[in-house]
């Protein structure tokens, strides 16, 4: 372990040598790796030494009663939390640590809120447009035109989340499913590495929640997806591998079937499976 | 004739005299006559002891005769008649009163009166007389009083009288200051030993004394002035610090009146209340408005004043918020312009109902004044009484935010609105509550306020920017933190205050808030965890 | 002029441009003519009075086009605004200043009026250069730009926003109204900068310069819309509404949010201080009044009468308040300030999408079965 941080620490120093966008090293398997990391709020340990490893491409569902930290643990990877100890690495070649929100966000690591947040006074196009892997500089966004290109990937991504219809009407009167796919789509759009989604069929129909799933395992592969859910009919529909987190860090690791004959995985969830309100927030 | 208007006049005199303390001095004054006779004399010794008998008689009167002794006014009529004072000097007829019945008696011809003589000893026997007479007296204030203005006055005839004073005066208080006294006095003819009983006097005369003896060849006594002086210069910064400090925690303890009402509205509901001034200014019109109800009285106005200004300002808060806040739910920067706008309504309403000019309101008897703690401080009377009262308030306010069930209801509603609805609190109710207790607040503020500054319509635009600096920088939503914030930024303001003025002073600290903000923006004491976070 | 395909040049495209420009441009030709060639007397003429309280209107007009870009577009309500209105006013009162020479009171070929008043023997630093015309106008836009990005760089970098921003913006201008009182910053203290001849070396007081700084406030109108116009339509102006509906969804999309905020911020600072400019010459004095926060916050209800989020709301809020006020001033001026709240309090409550809310919901009815489009500005 020792050596390993070493290794990172030495890795940093040559950070400012690294090119702004360099590509993430994925060459020793992990592109994701968080190790030894807490948090805590006013005394509260949300997180609590949290060692986790997503691979290259995989696709890993995120399960956990309340309070486990789920949406702490992406708080922590998207940079908007900033936890006490640990190394969060993405890749061999990035300490997500340094980087600010919007730097992570270039490298390639795509969140989706609990809570649909799109922009509701723009419209569905708009949205996506704005979300396009692109010079995000104030320049270049100032200036920007619209190319042909942008706007062939801009309809195909609206094809693929199936909103072609509502192209040009504000995002603001979209349905809930529709804004969860809206804001899948604009993920798609900065073409992450890396897709954390936090409960993406909560609050849908049983034909919203299949069509998801379709569209979550068919991300798999070209990007790792992270998804955090409650619903345990839908992660077992898409999970190969399932993660359990409890009190702030990992209690079970393994396939859908491993983990739900797991005892300690059982004795948690006695009685709070059902469990689907968490207080909404973004 | 004469003999028969002398009776008259010593009739009437009786009758005043009985009139006026009828049980001590039923008979004419034959004591007081006696001790004047006894000054008639020609023999300057038997004038001393005369002197000194006077001195000692504790005659109500012995005072008024030895100054007018002192500078010959004590005269009296020719061939044995009436003692009488002589009130001015001038042209051929003097204007007298009768020395034992301090009657008037008109104006006498220069020439039917004859002076009674004084020599040099006598005239310093009498100096010292008068000096000591009031360390007799039975107040303690006026021996107080009287050692004060000795201090830099002691002639060395008087050391000798004074050291026997010393030992028998029951006051620690007097017997420092004659020590003091009796010490520059040493100190004047060379006496090393006598800068020991000096040091951390604040004193003017001592320290004038002192700064004499360290001028002085004696180097021995020099060195030790000097070092006493020091010592002394020390004492003066700490009352000039703890002096600070008082007026900084008096302007904080104002602020804290004025934001701690703005810090529920704001806190609780996430209203802007751009008019909490003007309800601070209606609290403070409340207490002119008492005064007019009751003049002559402004202590009970002022009490009554409370109450009463708590409960105009609730009313139109109460009235601002169902005409409308409650219309502006979960906007507050549009509830900051309706309530701008309500604010400039009130202020106009209160130049056209009463008048654009200020106010006076009266400070009553018992909060003018000061508190005397030693002779460089003084701690001004309304000012302690403001503090005393934001306290109270601050304690009222806490008790009931912690102990009442509105209080629950509150901060239940502050946590999480929807959740505390569910759970059956009515959340209009509280907001109506709430916002009328934060009004209160404002026009309890402004009661107290109308006691340090003008009450005009301007009042409250003066406060509401400290205000809302005070809550910001306090953290929303915590009392505690708007009690400290209050209080430091006082005294913050008054520490600069002397070094860059209070314009540039008060610049200062708004300059140091907004930069503070930067540092931590949710203030002093933010709410923490993820429920904090937007 | 432009690439027919620069950013700048999309406004002209837009409809809502074309008219507000045409509309704007007539007016000023109207108002030239009606003073030039109609003769005083005629009940259509237009006094040389009235042409200069319009171009005091006009710039008002700037003024809250600037405001509306932060708050109806950005979600920024500042509060101090009026800050940087007057910073302009000031750096233009400093040239006029310089422009009086020796015609002072006192006499004195360098030293304004006050300075020699208060018995100091030469120019502070800060006071050079101004006699220079071009380095005055650079000092126009400079002096608010750098407050601006030097208040904003701190704020938003730590993400102040919401009602603290605007509460510390108004702590901000509040704090220079103070610092301006003061004589010892040497900018005329109380009294402000007064007197002015010459600007460029036209006669202050002549009709024709009168005329030509209205006409100047109106170009400069024109300009600054047809700017802001020009970055609401492009992808910045929306990643602008994208920072205001939901920032953190536009920090994880990979834009520095703290960074378009402090552009659009300082764009809005320059423009309003462009318009203290225009304003100074024209009403003759600049003092520390203009730095009150009610000056201030005057211009939010300006931009809240007409409608944020629209820019052409906020010139029309401008003008109709601002000509309320003359007239209300004028007839009983006991009763201006009821009006004002009044207007506070009915606009917030009862218009909160404002006059061109009000003219756009009208439109949608009239064209009845259109999409009824959600709230364009979300709770800010």
């Amino acid at each position: 372990m020792n050596l390993l941080k070493e290794m990172a620490s030495r890795d940093r120093v040559f950070d400012f040598m690294a090119p702004a966008r360099s590509p993430v090293d994925v060459r020793h398997g992990p592109i994701l790796y968080l190790e030894d990391v807490s948090v805590s709020f006013d005394g509260f340990r949300a997180i609590n030494d949290l060692n986790l490893t997503i691979d290259d491409g995989e696709l890993r569902c995120i399960i956990g009663p309340n309070g486990a930290g789920k949406t702490t643990m992406m708080d922590i990877i998207t940079g908007k939390t900033r936890p006490d100890h640990g190394s969060v690495w993405f890749g061999s070649r990035h300490d997500l640590l340094t980087m600010s929100e919007p730097q992570i966000a270039s490298l390639g690591i795509g969140r989706k809120f609990q809570k649909p947040t799109v922009f509701e006074a723009l419209t569905v196009f708009e949205n996506l447009e704005l979300a396009m892997a692109a010079d995000k500089r104030i320049w270049p966004t100032l200036t920007a035109r619209l190319s042909g290109e942008a706007r062939d990937r801009i309809d195909e991504v609206l094809v693929t989340i199936g909103l072609t219809a509502h192209r040009d009407r504000p995002a603001g009167i979209l349905s809930h499913g529709q804004k969860q796919w809206l804001e899948i789509g604009m993920l798609l759009m900065q073409r992450p590495r890396l897709l954390l989604v936090d409960e993406p069929v909560a609050g849908m129909t049983e034909q919203e929640m299949e069509r998801t799933a379709e569209l979550l395992t068919g991300l798999a592969g070209k990007q790792s997806v992270v998804v955090v859910e409650h619903d345990m009919g839908f992660v077992r529909s898409i999970a190969r591998t399932v993660t359990v987190l409890h009190q702030g860090s990992v209690l079970a690791e393994g396939s859908m079937d491993q983990v739900s004959s797991d005892p300690k995985v059982v004795e948690v969830y006695l009685g709070t499976e059902s469990d689907n309100t968490e207080d909404a927030r973004c | 004739m004469r003999t028969i208007r002398s009776l008259v006049q010593g009739l009437l005199c009786l009758i005043v005299v009985s009139l006026a303390a009828p049980a001590a001095l039923a008979a004419p004054d034959d004591d007081g006559r006696a001790l004047l006779e006894a000054l008639d004399v020609d023999s300057y010794a038997a004038k001393g002891e005369a002197v000194t008998a006077i001195a000692d008689s504790g005659h109500p009167q012995s005072r008024a005769w030895l100054e007018a002794l002192l500078d010959g006014k004590l005269q009296r009529q020719d061939d044995g008649g009436r003692f009488v004072v002589v009130l001015a000097n001038r042209g051929r007829h003097w204007p007298v009163r009768d020395a034992l019945t301090d009657e008037d008696l008109g104006e006498m011809s220069r020439r039917d009166l004859d002076r009674i003589g004084i020599n040099n000893a006598l005239r310093g026997q009498l100096q010292n007389t008068l000096a000591l007479l009031d360390l007799h007296a039975p107040a303690v204030s006026a021996r107080r009083e009287a050692a004060r203005d000795l201090l830099g006055e002691v002639s060395p005839s008087m050391v000798e009288p004074l050291n026997g004073l010393v030992e028998n005066e029951a006051d620690d208080e007097v017997r420092r200051l004659l020590t003091q006294a009796i010490a520059i006095q040493r100190l004047e003819q060379g006496d090393v030993g006598a800068v020991e009983a000096l040091s951390g006097s604040l004193n003017t005369s001592v320290r004038s004394a002192l700064s004499a003896a360290a001028r002085s060849d004696d180097a021995a006594l020099a060195k030790a002035a000097t070092e006493a002086l020091a010592g002394i210069e020390q004492k003066q910064k700490l009352n000039d610090g703890i002096q600070t400090l008082y007026f900084g925690l008096s302007l904080g303890s104002v602020l804290v009146l004025a934001a701690i009402g703005l810090a529920i509205t704001f806190g609780v509901m996430g209203v802007i209340n751009m008019a909490h001034g003007e309800l601070i200014m209606l609290g403070a019109y409340t207490t002119w408005g008492m005064q007019q109800l009751l003049p002559g009285q402004p202590g009970l106005a002022l009490v009554l004043s409370i109450p009463a200004g708590f409960l105009v300002a609730a009313l139109a808060g109460i009235v601002i918020e169902r005409s409308v806040i409650q219309f502006l739910k979960g906007r507050p920067l549009e509830t900051l312009l309706a309530t701008f706008g309500v604010s400039l309504i009130l202020q106009q309403l209160v130049r056209t109902l009463i008048s654009p000019l200020n106010r006076t309101v009266v400070s009553p008897e018992w909060m003018s004044g000061s508190l005397m703690i030693n002779e460089g401080l003084s701690l001004t009377l309304n000012r302690l009484f403001v503090l005393g009262f934001a306290l109270l308030v601050f304690a009222g306010l806490m008790l009931v935010m912690r102990r009442t069930r509105l209080g629950l209801e509150v901060r239940a509603v502050t946590q999480n609105r929807a959740m505390a609805r569910s759970m059956g609190i009515r959340a209009t109710r509280v907001d109506i509550l709430t916002f009328a207790l934060g009004s209160g607040v404002a026009g309890l503020a402004g009661v107290a306020l109308s006691q340090l500054t003008n009450v005009g319509p301007n009042l409250g635009q003066n406060y509401i920017i400290d205000s809302f600096m005070v809550v910001v920088f306090g953290g929303v939503g915590n009392l505690w933190g708007t009690l400290v914030a209050g209080l430091s930024l006082g005294v913050i303001n008054q520490v600069l205050e002397p070094w860059a003025g209070a314009v540039l002073a008060k610049i200062l600290v708004l300059v140091f808030i907004i930069l503070f903000i930067q540092k931590r923006p949710r203030g002093l004491f933010p709410q923490k965890g993820r429920a904090a976070e937007g | 002029m432009l690439a027919s395909r620069s950013w700048l040049s999309r406004p002209f495209r837009e409809r809502s441009t074309q008219i507000f420009l045409g509309v704007l441009l007539a007016a000023l030709a109207v108002v030239t003519l009606l003073n030039l060639i109609v003769p005083a007397g005629h009940p259509l003429h237009v006094s040389t009075y009235t042409v200069t309280l319009l171009g005091k209107y006009l710039s008002f007009a700037l003024l809250a086009v600037a405001l509306d870009l932060v708050w109806g577009y950005l979600g920024i309500l500042s509060l101090g605004h009026g800050a940087f209105f007057a910073l302009g006013g000031y750096a233009m009162g400093m040239y006029l200043m310089r422009q009086i020479g020796d015609r002072g009171v006192y006499g004195d070929p360098v030293l304004p009026d006050f300075m020699v008043f208060l018995d100091w023997d030469s120019l502070p630093w800060y006071w050079h250069g101004f006699d220079m015309a071009w380095f005055a106008f650079l000092m126009v836009l400079l002096a608010p730009g750098l407050l601006a990005l030097v208040f904003g760089f701190l704020a938003f970098r730590s993400r102040v926003t919401g009602v603290y921003l605007s509460i510390i913006t108004q702590a901000l201008t509040f704090a220079l109204m103070l610092a301006f009182f003061r004589n010892e910053m040497g900018f005329g203290g109380n009294n402000g900068l007064t007197d002015f001849k010459e600007l460029l070396g036209f006669d202050l007081r002549s009709d024709a310069t009168r005329l030509g700084l209205f006409l100047a406030s109106g170009v400069a109108l024109a300009l600054g819309y047809v700017l802001c116009r020009a970055i609401v339509a492009s992808k910045l102006g929306r990643v602008s509404v994208a920072c205001r509906d939901a920032e953190a969804r536009t920090r994880f999309i990979g834009y520095r949010v703290e960074r378009v905020q402090l552009f659009v911020f300082v764009v809005s600072a320059m423009l309003a201080g462009v318009a203290g400019a225009l304003y100074v010459p024209q009403v003759g004095i600049i003092n520390p009044g203009e730095f009150s926060p009610i000056f201030s916050i005057e211009v939010v209800l300006w931009v809240a009468l007409g409608g944020r989020g629209t820019l052409y709301g906020a010139v029309i809020g401008a003008l109709v308040v601002n000509y309320a006020k003359t007239v209300f001033t004028g007839v009983m001026p006991e009763a201006w300030l009821f009006a004002l709240g009044g207007l506070f309090v009915v606009v917030t409550v009862l218009l909160p999408k404002g006059v061109a809310g009000l003219l756009a919901s009208l439109r949608r009815r009239r064209d009845d079965g259109a999409v009824e489009t959600p709230a364009q500005g979300a709770s800010s």
